[in-house]
């Protein structure tokens, strides 16, 4: 009896931490921590830790050569009132965001609202316009992108056939942007299989009930589809956002890495990769990832802030 | 201004399969008709069909003397209330009643009057800011009613609207609903499986069973005159008994070896096998009037209150026989009883199901 009590106290009072209770909690949940380690380690050092090492450095004049030396707020500075390119990189990736963002989604919901009418080979139908979506982000795609977009690229070749003579578009900067948002589009697949499953929930019966209440199919779009889809638009639509504001690959190899012609396609990560690899200033490109981080994080609080005026939850 | 429908040899295919096979029907002026039958039976897209949900294949439907099959749904004067209401979540209760007026172009003085007259009839005004998921099943059977009043339709149609209640709340319901076609005198078309729901609200019942009408007539002539074993199966709860017999002679049957008179001619040579129907509710416990169906044992005794339900089995055949017995009785399992039949409350039917009249 008494060495329950004993053993009940030990248990149940609280006290010192007891000796070994490290070895004690690894003997206990050691399988739990050992699934665990592989995203805690990739976490850890992979993404935190370089996180917080380009939040120091971006005080910092880290030139990947010398050590980095505290420079206090000087880059951000820099950034705010001497840096025409970060202005131009800004201007060029706020347009893309703005025009690629809502023709994608308008594409995609569109294709979503066509396969959804029931008809037969869906499956297939889905994984064609899907396969752009895998590919898009590749090389290869924006290779070929920049080979049906050149002077003497398929494009033109199709407009001289009807005796129109096609511009250079990549080259030239008043269209250069435009073809990206192209490419941009073309890339639908993810956000089309996200609407048709949404458009798949929304009951057949509403629109059977608005049809016999004389509905056109324009109203039901409009009074129907649309508000039983916002959750899914909005979801869509900050995911569609954050990827465009991050995107590198086409302009890259589009413009051969340099953002032209005349900054034209200059997106805001190929800027900060040049700094960064093109010049090594390390320091300042760090600076300029983070900018990017608090623009993504103001334009989604922001998005968030929205959805009470838009968005309809049916829970 | 109540409107008349009339079905003539309508008929629904998907691909080579028949849905619904040959239907001729009238419904009269202002009546309510409940359309019955088992699961696929076709009463639902026979509803659909009616309310321009669902192409004809082929036959026509009329409203008022006019062929329907290519009028658009929303230009037939009808008005529906769907198993699931249909609400539309995002928007309010009076958004919801107000929806069809707004499409029809009526202005907002008289979209609010019609608004807050269906919600005032419905007794739902309190909660017109409400979304539909802030309300009870109950609450939202009554807006998905609302919306269907405030157009002022011709005719009203219900796919199952109770299904989804709770028992009590079905028996409110069910009260509301017939009040609603007393004050407003529409035709109205109900589709339901639950034959008690039928029995109490309709002026008329269609059975339907394989896409294709059974027996259409008042409720207690469906009761009481069926024209098969089907329909005489699924009227009346519990349902009616079915013992195979023979024909004796003229007027009498045999059952267990035992002639019983059967009071009128069953129209069949001896020796006949025929199907006797006999409802619960219309079979004696004990000894007085009537043909004695000889002694029973109790396997089951349900006490209702108002009633009481013995589950018998008979020397006779091997399927038990249902007994309901009124008021409180003081029977336990294992007890015998004889059972007696008032032959004029049996029905006759041949080995094709069709009912034999004397």
């Amino acid at each position: 009896m008494a060495a329950c009590d004993a053993i009940n106290d030990s248990e149940t009072k609280k006290g010192p931490v007891p000796e070994g209770w490290l070895k004690r909690a690894i003997q206990r949940n050691g399988a739990g921590y050992m699934f665990l380690a592989p995203w805690l380690i990739g976490f850890f050092c992979l993404t935190l830790g370089p996180a917080l090492i380009s939040l120091y450095l971006s005080f910092t004049n880290f030139d990947l050569l010398t050590a980095p030396e505290f420079v206090g707020a000087q880059n951000y500075v820099r950034m705010a009132t001497a840096d025409p390119k970060f202005t131009a990189a800004i201007k060029v990736t706020l347009l893309y965001v703005a025009l690629s963002v809502p023709l994608k989604l308008a594409f995609a919901l569109a294709i979503a609202m066509v396969l959804n009418r029931g008809m037969r080979g869906l499956p297939v139908y889905r994984a064609i316009f899907y396969l752009p979506s895998l590919l898009g982000t590749s090389v290869a795609i924006a290779v070929l992108w920049r080979q049906l977009f050149a002077s003497d690229g398929l494009v033109n070749a199709m407009l001289a056939m009807v005796g129109i003579e096609g511009p250079s578009w990549i080259s030239n900067p008043n269209y250069s942007l435009y073809t990206l948002v192209v490419l941009s589009v073309w890339q639908f697949g993810s956000p089309m299989i996200i609407f048709l499953a949404g458009l798949r929930q929304i009951p057949t019966d509403m629109y059977e009930a608005a049809s016999l209440d004389g509905a056109s199919p324009t109203r039901q779009f409009l009074r129907i589809t649309l508000p039983l889809l916002s959750p899914v638009i909005f979801f869509n639509f900050v995911i569609q956002t954050i990827e465009a504001f991050k995107a590198f690959t086409p302009a890259f190899v589009i413009s051969g890495g340099s953002g032209g012609p005349i900054n034209s396609t200059l997106f805001y990560t190929l800027y900060l990769y040049q700094e960064a690899f093109s010049y090594f200033r390390m320091g300042y490109a760090s600076a300029l990832a983070w900018v990017l981080v608090i623009i993504i994080a103001i334009f989604t609080a922001f998005s968030f802030l929205t959805t009470k005026y838009w968005v309809h939850y049916d829970d | 201004m109540a409107t008349t429908i009339q079905l003539n040899k309508v008929e629904k295919r998907y691909g080579a399969h028949d849905v619904i096979r040959g239907i001729d029907l009238k419904i009269e002026p202002g009546a309510f008709t409940v359309f019955v039958g088992p699961s696929g039976c076709g009463k639902s897209t026979l509803l659909r069909m009616i309310a321009g949900l669902e192409t004809i294949t082929d036959g026509d439907l009329m409203i008022d003397g006019a062929r329907m099959n290519d009028v658009a749904a929303a230009k037939r004067g009808i008005a529906m209330v769907f198993q699931s209401y249909a609400l539309y979540p995002h928007m309010s209760v009076y958004k919801n009643l107000a929806f069809g007026l707004e499409t029809a172009g009526y202005k907002r003085p008289e979209i609010d009057r019609r608004v807050r007259d269906a919600a005032s009839t419905l007794q739902i005004t309190d909660y017109l800011h409400r979304k539909p998921k802030a309300l009870s099943g109950g609450q939202r059977q009554r807006v998905a009613i609302g919306r269907s009043i405030v157009r002022d339709p011709k005719i009203f149609l219900f796919d199952e609207p109770l299904s989804n209640l709770d028992a009590e709340l079905r028996v409110q319901m069910r009260v509301e609903i017939t009040k609603l076609h007393e004050r407003l005198g529409n035709t109205m078309i109900y589709v339901t499986h639950d034959q008690v729901e039928a029995m109490t609200m309709a002026d008329q019942i269609v059975v339907l069973r394989g896409g294709q009408v059974m027996q259409a007539g008042s409720p207690l002539k469906l009761y009481n005159e069926p024209e098969n074993q089907f329909v005489a199966g699924f009227i009346g709860s519990p349902k009616m008994n079915f013992v195979p017999v023979s024909v004796a002679d003229a007027t009498g049957f045999n059952l267990d070896g035992q002639r019983i008179e059967a009071g009128r001619s069953l129209h069949s040579t001896a020796g006949t096998a025929l199907t006797l129907g006999i409802r619960p509710e219309h079979i004696v416990v004990g000894d007085g009037e009537g043909q004695s169906l000889g002694d029973a044992q109790v396997e089951l005794v349900e006490h209702l209150g108002g009633s009481t339900v013995l589950h018998v089995r008979p020397r006779f055949g091997a399927e038990p026989l249902t007994v309901v017995l009124p008021g409180q009785q003081p029977c336990r399992n294992g007890d015998r009883v004889s059972l007696r039949i008032d032959p004029a409350r049996c029905h006759f039917f041949t080995p094709e199901g069709r009912a034999i009249r004397g």
